[in-house]
């Protein structure tokens, strides 16, 4: 595929996300600290997020799988994943947190359960977007060019 | 004559033995008759007597067996038949009423016999009760007396006037031989002998405080017995005298700093005085235990007065010390307030003498400005009207500033034009900012007023020195100078924070800003000026309390994008994942060190305060600034009152990273508002 036809994609694809809700304007103040000095910032950073989303999703699970809920240490774990989320610009994890919380609050089991799942969903899909957001990157700098900076009108 | 079916009789009726027989029985029956009456007589006496029953009984007994008796008169000469029914009737009748009674007194005999137990009971009642009635009314006796002392001792407040009385009073109560007061002496070692009942002025007499008897008598709040022979005990004079049984009670002295609001004073105070009575000599009396209780009770409430005494005392001296610094200060003042208005005086005088010639050379060198004179003179003239006119200023800002200081300087209100004021401004500044090819811009909002009350001349004063200094500093460009209402909210500085501007409707708040483009910070630059500040740290801190792996591991995503942020502005940056680490590697290279600090069970307060130990002068520590996404007000205040520099919210964007930067480096404090 031609050079310019894959950067444009990036930038339709990047486009679509924000449209949709999946990052918000924080993730464009992380693609600002990306320089030369820093080349792959963005995709350290994002990395980073899964693998600690991971092992806090692993204790959100075994958290709520006790017979007596600990809500205090469930609390403390949701406000982690939604501090990280929010520090990526990951909207809809941050916003499935949020909801997640306030289960927590009022001590609702069910509630929290099927908060669990939408924040694992959530998860789950802007990892994959992110996964073919890192694929398009690689593919341009692989073909020697250079990843458009995105111009968004807000 | 019938014949009777009694037995003959064996003796003739003349015999001695029947004459006695015969008066005896008279003598019988007589009694028999008299005894129930005596006893009627008696019973009808008496009130009281609860057998009425059983006497008639006895009466009735007694009576019949007199009957009897009589009757057996007749019996012993021939006697008719009549006779001898009349006395088997009798007999019968006495025969049964005896039974009936003797019957009956095995009832009432053991009563009988009782009430003689308990006619004894009672008497061993009445003396008990005798001797408690005894007792009370020696109490009371007590008590009465007790009271009358105790009134004695507190209608005084003096302290000589409350012992003598104890002891007057005590003596007489108690009729003692003699009463005495040992007071401790000021190095608190020895017990001197301060008050006496019977000597008039007691020698200085002193006996060491750490005597076994003291000590004894001291530890103890009951009076004590003890020996005549004890060095406080010998008050009179030996003598060939059985000396009386003294006693010995401690009277604690009690300090006002004894006294708490609300609990009674502590006894650890350890001074007391002695005090110590005397019965008479030669006389066989004891200590009651009621005169020791007594004496016991009168003893404290001699303490109390005496503590009373000593905090009116207390009282007095801190009034007269008062006075007497309230006398000193008045002085003081009086006299501060001469200085300042020979100040003052002097001052004027002063400015008049000194103003006075100056206004002669303005004047001249003006006059002399509009004559012929040669470029040269010209130069000159001007020079000296210049410098003249400085020193006019100079002479008025003198005194002014004088008139400041002291708070005497009064504003000239007056209606004014506000107008007028900036175009006067703006005309005085433009001749030398043409000449220094600056252009000045006036810049005046629609909604100034344009008249004004106010101190007309101070305020252009202000304006001019600001926009002068302007001039001053700007080698080109231009000089702007906007001025407009300032509202509430843009007046609000967290750099003047004890200004707090006060709204009402006849009053407005003026804003000038002057802004120069002089050699002031090129704002590309300012990003690059962190280089010299190098070294800035960003420190993530974990829960060293462990409680879950969570913590760590999500504010690793925060510290990696803290850590960006400060990179991309050309910050060195360190990041560490522990308080420990953080303690150990922080220097005095450090300018900042960031803390999250929205996850609880950090301790970023224990960290603040470690690095506040650690870096004892100001300018060598590092600027702790927390990054919370808490928009609590209770997070910012408990920050600062931990000793924090600053407080940031999260998200941080880059642009608030470079300008929080700015604004801390310059201000070394940077609190968000919340």
């Amino acid at each position: 595929m031609e050079l310019v036809q894959i950067q444009r994609r990036l930038v339709d694809y990047t486009k679509s996300l924000f449209m949709e809700g999946f990052l918000d304007a924080q993730f464009l103040q992380l693609q600002q600290l990306q320089d030369d000095s820093n080349p792959d910032f963005v995709f350290e950073v994002v990395s980073l997020f899964f693998e600690d989303s991971e092992k806090l999703l692993n204790e959100l699970t075994i958290a709520l799988d006790q017979p007596n809920v600990d809500f205090k240490k469930l609390d403390s774990h949701v406000h982690q994943l939604k501090g990280s989320s929010s520090s990526i610009g990951a909207q809809r994890v941050k916003n499935a947190c949020i909801a997640f919380r306030n289960y927590c609050d009022v001590q609702n089991i069910e509630g929290c359960l099927t908060c669990l799942q939408q924040v694992k969903q959530e998860c789950y899909l802007v990892k994959n977007k992110f996964e073919t957001l890192f694929r398009l990157e690689q593919q341009i700098m692989a073909s020697g060019g250079s990843v458009p900076t995105i111009e968004l009108g807000f | 004559m019938e014949s009777c079916n009694c037995i003959e009789p064996q003796w003739p009726p003349d015999d001695l033995l029947m004459k006695y027989q015969y008066i005896s029985d008279f003598f019988i029956a007589l009694a028999y008759f008299s005894i129930p009456l005596e006893l009627i007589y008696f019973v009808k006496k008496s009130a009281v007597f609860p057998y009425r029953w059983v006497l008639v009984q006895f009466g009735a007994f007694i009576v019949l067996c007199g009957a009897t008796h009589l009757i057996n008169l007749w019996t012993f000469t021939v006697h008719s038949r009549t006779v001898a029914s009349v006395m088997t009737t009798a007999k019968v009748l006495t025969a049964a009423v005896s039974c009936i009674t003797a019957l009956m007194l095995v009832h009432i005999i053991p009563d009988l016999l009782s009430v003689k137990t308990r006619e004894l009971f009672l008497k061993n009642k009445a003396a008990e009760l005798d001797r408690e009635m005894g007792l009370i009314r020696t109490q009371e006796e007590t008590g009465r007396h007790v009271r009358m002392l105790t009134h004695e001792i507190r209608s005084t407040l003096d302290r000589h006037t409350i012992l003598k009385t104890t002891l007057v009073e005590l003596g007489r109560t108690l009729a003692l031989e003699e009463c005495a007061l040992w007071m401790p002496t000021r190095t608190g070692l020895e017990l001197q002998l301060s008050y006496t009942l019977r000597q008039q002025n007691p020698v200085g007499y002193t006996v060491p405080i750490h005597h076994p008897v003291i000590n004894q008598v001291f530890s103890s709040n009951r009076a004590v017995k003890i020996s005549p022979n004890c060095p406080v005990a010998r008050l009179r004079p030996a003598g060939k005298y059985m000396p009386g049984e003294v006693v010995a009670v401690r009277v604690p002295l009690l300090h006002l700093s004894n006294f708490h609001i609300n609990d009674w004073p502590e006894l650890s105070t350890k001074r007391y005085a002695l005090m110590v009575l005397m019965l008479p000599s030669d006389s066989a009396r004891q200590w009651h235990v009621h005169e020791l209780e007594l004496v016991e009770v009168v003893a404290d409430q001699v303490a109390v007065a005496l503590s009373h005494a000593a905090i009116l005392e207390e009282s007095m001296r801190a009034r007269d010390l008062l006075m007497e610094q309230n006398v000193a200060l008045d002085l003081a003042r009086r006299e501060a307030e001469t200085a300042i208005r020979a100040r003052n005086d002097f001052l004027a005088v002063m400015n008049h003498e000194m103003r006075t010639p100056m206004h002669a050379i303005i004047a001249l060198s003006s006059l002399l400005q509009e004559t012929e004179l040669t470029p040269e003179q010209r130069l000159m003239v001007e020079t000296v009207l210049k410098s003249s006119n400085l020193l006019a200023t100079l002479i008025n800002d003198v005194l002014d500033l004088s008139r400041l200081e002291d708070g005497s300087l009064q504003l000239d209100l007056g209606t004014f034009n506000l107008y007028a004021v900036f175009r006067e401004v703006l005309n005085l500044i433009k001749p030398i900012a043409s000449v220094k090819k600056l252009h000045v811009s006036l810049n005046l909002a629609p909604d100034l007023p344009e008249y004004a009350v106010g101190d007309e001349k101070r305020l252009m004063q202000t304006i001019l020195n600001i926009v002068g200094n302007a001039v001053k500093f700007s080698k080109e460009g231009s000089i702007s100078i906007t001025a407009f209402v300032a509202k509430l909210d843009t007046l609000r500085d967290s750099k003047a924070p004890e200004f707090l501007p006060v709204l009402s409707d006849n009053h407005f708040y003026l804003r000038v800003q002057v802004k120069d483009s002089g050699s002031g910070i090129n704002p590309l630059d300012i990003p690059k000026l962190f280089t010299k500040f190098a070294q800035n740290q960003s420190t993530g801190t974990r829960n060293s309390g462990g409680s879950g792996l969570g913590l760590a591991i999500c504010k690793r995503v925060s510290r990696m994008v803290t850590k960006g942020l400060l990179l991309h502005l050309g910050c060195d940056v360190t990041m560490v994942g522990s308080s420990d680490e953080c303690l150990r590697l922080v220097s005095h290279e450090h300018k900042v060190v960031f803390m999250d600090i929205c996850v609880p069970g950090i301790d970023s307060y224990g960290i603040t305060i470690r690095i506040h130990e650690k870096f004892t002068k100001r300018h060598e520590r590092p600027l702790l600034v927390a990054l919370t996404g808490n928009t609590d007000k209770v997070t910012k205040e408990n920050c600062m009152r931990a000793g924090m520099d600053g407080l940031i919210l999260k998200p941080v964007s880059l642009d608030k990273m470079r300008s929080v930067l700015t604004d801390l480096l310059e201000h070394r404090v940077f609190f968000e508002a919340i």
